[in-house]
């Protein structure tokens, strides 16, 4: 059992983060969650439920809020997504359970599920009750987990409910991945991912930090575990391929919000500019704006209407002050010992759609820091390949699963999240770990393998 | 040629009045301050909190059941009448009837059962300038225990013999109100009539325990760790006081002028009422929600619906519904309609789908994108499907396409459809359905001529058993 250690005492973040990153979803009252609540129509078979990955009984974790039955509430969450706090904050809810809400088609604001649901599961964690779920009775069988990340928790969690044993490897001092590590600290703080984190421990949830697996390491996991679950994300972020990203003052968006959520940035030079245009890119744009940069700018060698970030993501950064270069790719960064400015060459579309640079239409920013955000490696190096353990087969970088079992092309591998499916929300991964969880219970039933 | 302008003055019991709009007897009424405000308001009438022997009151004293965020749907009471001296109220009355002589004020009376006490103070009342009388045999706690209120209100016999005395005495008309707390509202209004009562006013409050606090177990409202049972009132009783009105409306030996009280807030409940045969209206809980300035658009709205409806005067539309409320036996057994879903105006929250498998006749489907219709799928077995079906998050760079499906418009699965052949019309889909006008009950021309219970019975088309069930039932 882990000591209850108050994460939000011993996390809580530096006090400048803290007010600078200020709750982006105010918590609902008690009064208004019941009001919003009595507006859920109750539908049957909810569209809200179909649409969200995990499934989260909507209507019923709803209508347990409106009847005052909070403990009911989280329970019906957490039953369908043992990480429902962190994703009742960090679900893009418009193009979700929000976005399918059969209010839209009468002109109504859709219910607010996203906050209902986080009215839900801070009573929850205010209550200081334990998870409501006991483990299941003893299997003998042990699956160990690589990455700690929203995957390999939710798989964890349905195995230890199974009566299987789950060990967790991470290489980082900290458990929860991108979302300990990678979301905006105004969505989720990362005190609250931590100590939504902890109360898996109660399943009994083993967890080996710093411990990065390699090759050798994971043949002996192989050998000693019934299976192996790989929730291990993706790599690092691509580089550029120009002159100068060796220059102090280039980073990538990862390491920036990873860095001031836990801390070590506080401070953002005054001119910024970000490279690419996804949800990442964004958050750490934005980041800039809050960390005091001047000047924010967004690089991207397409236009608007190809940004891979969400439209209501994109109206944020708007907001936020953040400027826009469309068509334009960065072709060397300048500087001696840190970068001084960032040159862009336009960029023009050929007669097949693809890009161009026009020649002679460069021109220069002064930037203070570069911030890469054009998307991530894979990270499968170490897995096996061939030699005494059959393949786990690739795609792209992603590794191949079976969508409803988990399973991947070797039988004892299981897989789950951003290395299955090129990187997409917590809430996917989260569902990926849950049906792993269950794929695997039901694969070690059949086959009554035994290590 | 134009119809005249509609007025809403009317003459009830021989009194008349600006509007049928009155105040009832209750808190908005408790002294001459409030009362002229209230005028000044635009209430024609206001019956006066009621005046009896000196009382003393509780505190707290009401508690109330709010529904779907709606406040005060009902509202419950455990105060007595008021708690003001006789003599102060009747100077009050005498000075309100002298400042604002064309508003009418009605005095509600509640004394011991004894002829010279209810002689007395008809009496003073009438002295003071009061308009009329009403005896309020209502009060459903506090006053019944002495011997007075409902305890009257429930006895027939005692109803009659007080009524007959204040007759004896009154020169203004005597207006009896009437307790709902009673199997057969019938009863009490008989013996007013017999006893030469010139009016009838209906519904006092029902008896009521509004709820119980779930963490000191004790109901409401609290009074040092107890409640009483006390009088409802409001939104919540205005079906049961229709239902009253209408049995005695309908009923020649107790059909008297009746003034109309129970859950009214609008213009739309007022004429409800009016169509059943009621010749004003009183109204305490909204105004004690919203207070006097109600009024405003009760008046407005009521000759609005008149001169739309071509009525000029009150009595032109009083009791035209009394007609249309008859006895089960005599309803047409041949009248079929169905419920037809207007796929337009469709939402797909399946309300309508649940209701009709659970609470009414399985007849709702979901089986419009099925090759064929298929009434063979339970509600489970959707459920079940749908549950193993695989959602991600749409990533726009990762989905090639980009845009979700649209939430702007029903997918055709979602709407349900209805086998009409098996709909028996009950209605309860169109009444769980959020869309106004998305589920419309149409008739079908079955081709049978109208038949009701009685004529299928005397045609001997109906077995000896099924009589007496349905004889009960009716
Ligand atoms: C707090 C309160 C006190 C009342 N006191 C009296 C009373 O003294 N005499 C009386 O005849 N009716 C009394 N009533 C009943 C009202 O006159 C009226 O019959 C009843 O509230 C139903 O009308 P409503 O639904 O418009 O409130 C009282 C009602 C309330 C809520
Ligand atoms: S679709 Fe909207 S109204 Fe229907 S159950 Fe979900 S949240 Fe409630
Ligand atoms: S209740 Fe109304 S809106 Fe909802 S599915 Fe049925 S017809 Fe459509
Ligand atoms: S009217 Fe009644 S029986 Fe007919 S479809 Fe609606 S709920 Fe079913």
């Amino acid at each position: 059992m882990s000591q209850r250690a108050s994460y939000r005492q011993q996390f809580s973040p530096a006090p400048e983060i803290a007010a600078k990153f200020g709750d982006i979803h105010p918590p609902l009252g008690s009064q208004a969650a019941t009001v919003e609540a009595n507006r859920c129509l109750y539908c049957f078979d909810a569209p809200c439920t179909a649409a969200c990955p995990t499934h989260i009984d909507v209507p019923r974790f709803i209508k347990k809020i409106a009847s005052g039955n909070l403990a009911g509430s989280a329970r019906t969450i957490l039953d369908a997504n043992i990480l429902g706090a962190s994703c009742s904050r960090a679900c893009p809810v418009n193009v979700l359970c929000e976005g399918s809400c059969v209010m839209h088609r009468y002109n109504k604001q859709p219910i607010q599920i996203g906050r209902l649901q986080q009215f839900a599961m801070d009573s929850f964690h205010a209550s200081g009750n334990p998870l409501p779920f006991e483990p299941g009775e003893e299997t003998g069988r042990s699956v160990a987990l690589i990455g700690a990340g929203p995957a390999s928790l939710a798989c964890a969690a349905e195995l230890r409910r199974r009566g299987i044993r789950a060990t967790i490897h991470d290489a980082r001092p900290l458990p929860g991945g991108l979302n300990t590590y990678g979301i905006a600290e105004y969505k989720l703080t990362l005190a609250d991912s931590l100590h939504e984190i902890d109360l898996l421990a109660q399943l009994g949830v083993e967890f080996r930090f710093e411990t990065p697996v390699d090759a050798a390491l994971l043949a002996q996991l192989e050998s000693t575990h019934d299976a192996i679950f790989l929730g291990i994300g993706l790599g690092g972020i691509h580089q550029l391929g120009v002159a100068g990203e060796q220059l102090a003052g280039v980073t990538n968006a990862l390491d920036l919000i990873a860095g001031y959520k836990s801390g070590l940035i506080t401070t953002s030079p005054a001119r910024v500019a970000v490279v690419g245009a996804g949800n990442t890119a964004i958050d750490a744009a934005i980041a800039s704006v809050r960390l005091g940069a001047v000047e924010v700018h967004m690089i991207y060698r397409r236009g608007a209407e190809h940004m891979s970030a969400f439209s209501f993501e994109y109206e944020h950064a708007k907001q936020e002050g953040v400027n826009f270069f469309w068509h334009v790719q960065p072709t060397a960064i300048r500087g001696t010992g840190s970068v001084e400015s960032l040159q862009l060459t336009r960029l023009a579309p050929t007669t097949d759609g693809s890009l161009i640079l026009e020649p002679g239409s460069e021109f220069t920013l002064p930037i203070d820091l570069v911030v890469l955000a054009i998307g991530q490696g894979t990270h499968t190096t170490f897995l096996p390949n061939g030699s005494g353990s059959a393949t786990i087969q690739l795609e792209r970088g992603r590794i191949v699963i079976d969508r409803v079992s988990g399973q991947t092309s070797n039988p004892k591998y299981f897989a789950g999240g951003d290395c299955t499916n090129g990187g997409r929300e917590v809430v996917d991964a989260v569902a990926d770990g849950k049906r792993a969880g269950i794929g695997i219970a039901a694969w070690l039933e059949g086959n009554h393998v035994h290590a | 040629m134009s119809t005249p302008k509609p007025t809403l003055e009317t003459t009830f019991a021989g009194i008349k009045c600006m509007n049928p709009f009155w105040l009832a007897s209750a808190p908005p009424t408790n002294c001459g301050e409030q009362v002229m405000r209230a005028f000044d308001a635009g209430w024609g009438g206001a019956v006066w909190k009621t005046i009896g022997a000196p009382i003393t009151n509780v505190s707290s004293r009401y508690s109330s059941i709010d529904w779907d965020g709606h406040r005060m749907m009902g509202l419950n009471n455990i105060e007595l009448i008021s708690d003001r001296p006789t003599e102060v109220n009747l100077r009050e009355i005498a000075e309100v009837k002298r400042r604002y002589p064309k508003n009418i004020v009605i005095a509600s009376l509640m004394v011991e059962s004894k002829r010279e006490t209810w002689h007395e103070i008809v009496q003073r009342a009438e002295d003071a300038g009061a308009d009329g009388l009403e005896l309020n045999f209502g009060c459903p706690h506090g006053m019944s225990e002495r011997g007075m209120g409902s305890a009257v209100g429930q006895v027939p016999e005692y109803c009659e013999q007080i009524t007959s005395w204040v007759k004896e005495k009154a020169r203004t008309p005597v207006i009896v109100k009437l307790t709902p707390n009673i199997s057969d509202i019938r009863m009490p209004a008989r013996a007013a009539k017999r006893a030469g009562a010139d009016a009838l006013s209906a519904i006092n409050t029902i008896n009521s325990i509004t709820g119980i606090n779930l963490d000191n177990f004790q109901p409401n409202p609290n009074v040092d760790g107890k409640s009483s049972h006390g009088g409802y009132c409001g939104p919540a009783v205005k079906p049961i006081a229709l239902n009253m009105v209408q049995q005695v409306q309908s009923d020649p030996a107790a059909a008297l002028p009746l003034s109309g009280i129970g859950g009214i807030g609008t213009w739309r409940d007022a004429a409800e009422f009016i169509l059943l045969g009621c010749g004003n209206v009183q109204v305490c809980t909204a105004v004690m929600h919203y207070g006097y300035r109600i009024i405003e658009d009760m008046q407005d709205g009521l000759l609005a619906w008149m001169a739309e409806k071509g009525f000029t005067t009150i009595d032109d539309f009083r009791g035209l519904s009394l007609p249309n409320v008859t006895d089960w036996k005599y309803l047409n057994l041949n009248y079929k309609i169905v419920a037809r879903i207007h796929e337009d105006l469709c939402i797909g929250c399946q309300l309508c789908y649940t209701a009709c498998w659970d609470g009414a006749h399985q007849c709702i489907h979901l089986d419009r994108t099925a090759p064929a219709p298929d009434t063979t799928r339970t509600p489970a077995m959707v459920e079940a499907t749908s549950a193993q079906r695989i959602s991600t998050t749409p990533i726009p760079k990762l989905d090639s396409g980009g845009a979700a499906h649209s939430s702007a418009i029903t997918p055709l699965e979602r709407i349900p459809r209805v086998d009409e052949e098996h709909c028996v019309g009950c209605n309860l889909c169109a009444l769980v359905c959020p869309v106004e006008n998305c589920i419309t009950m149409e008739q079908i021309n079955n081709g049978l001529p109208p038949q009701n219970w009685d004529e299928r019975t005397s045609a001997g088309l109906v077995p000896e058993g099924a009589r007496e069930v349905m004889n009960t039932n009716g």
